[in-house]
């Protein structure tokens, strides 16, 4: 029988071996520093108490990792059902005979200097990088995941316990609410 | 069956999940049907394009780990033997 290496875990190291890897971790998915941090330090906490429950089958890391992730699906559990859909403008009626349809001063306008504008400029990257730090903090961050980390949207959805319903209708939002400030800042000055 | 009419707020979505090239067969023909009859999301269309265009090119992975501070890991550290009294 091939011999199955057993692992062991070892909570006073935990801190030295793997904080750096999970803080990097946690903040590409909730984009804020201190909560990032919270989160890092509940779940070694969270570890210290599951401990017995270790069945010595995955690596420590990987075992943290896993407790990680819950703590981060309950993070977007928690801001899901707090606010979220106040958070961006509306671009469409929500209901009556015009649901579904642009509500007017929200219709997109022409781009007078689209033709010239260079794709390459600088000051373009800075504008697009103020717009998306300028979405609320959920938007971003999924918007982030899918656009720059290239997360597959499965992926995202298992990470953070949503549907891809839900995935698409924020990437919708963030994406409605980019257009409009690259619009207001760049294509019609 | 599903409808081959749709508002608006359906076709822009199909419209940004085709931006990732994960709108259906049948969400594709429903936006085409859209984009025949209506020149606001036609516009909108076109835009969303560029935006994917400006995202690709200016929105790179940042290269700088996060890393937490010494201070921040005597934090956590102390915290832990406390709680593991």
């Amino acid at each position: 029988m091939p011999e199955v290496q057993q692992h062991t875990l070892d909570p006073n190291k935990w801190v030295d071996l793997h904080s750096d890897y999970l803080f990097n971790y946690t903040i590409t998915r909730v984009d804020d520093e201190e909560l990032a941090k919270d989160i890092v330090q509940e779940t070694f906490f969270s570890g210290l108490k599951a401990m017995k429950n270790f069945r010595g089958q995955a690596a420590e890391r990987t075992w943290l990792i896993s407790i990680l992730k819950r703590k981060i699906i309950d993070h977007y559990r928690k801001i899901n059902s707090k606010k979220g859909k106040a958070e961006v403008k509306l671009n469409f009626y929500e209901d009556g005979d015009k649901k579904g349809t642009w509500i007017e001063e929200r219709v997109p306008q022409t781009w007078d200097n689209e033709a010239e504008t260079d794709i390459e400029n600088e000051e373009l990257k800075e504008a697009i990088g103020k717009c998306v730090e300028n979405l609320p903090v959920k938007y971003r961050t999924v918007f982030l995941l899918k656009n720059v980390e290239q997360y597959e949207t499965e992926e995202i959805c298992n990470e953070l316990g949503i549907t891809a319903s839900n995935l698409w209708v924020i990437i919708h939002r963030a994406r409605h609410q980019l257009r409009k400030c690259l619009e207001d800042n760049w294509f019609t000055k | 069956m599903r409808k081959l009419f749709i508002n608006c707020d359906e076709a822009t979505t199909i419209c940004t999940k085709n931006q990732y090239k994960e709108a259906s067969f049948i969400e594709k023909i429903q936006l085409g049907i859209h984009l025949l009859r209506c020149k606001i999301c036609g516009l909108y269309s076109k835009q969303n394009t560029k935006l994917t265009e400006v995202c690709n090119k200016h929105l790179n992975k940042s290269k700088c780990e996060h890393l937490l501070t010494e201070k921040d890991k005597e934090r956590i550290k102390e915290k832990l033997a406390e709680a593991d009294k």
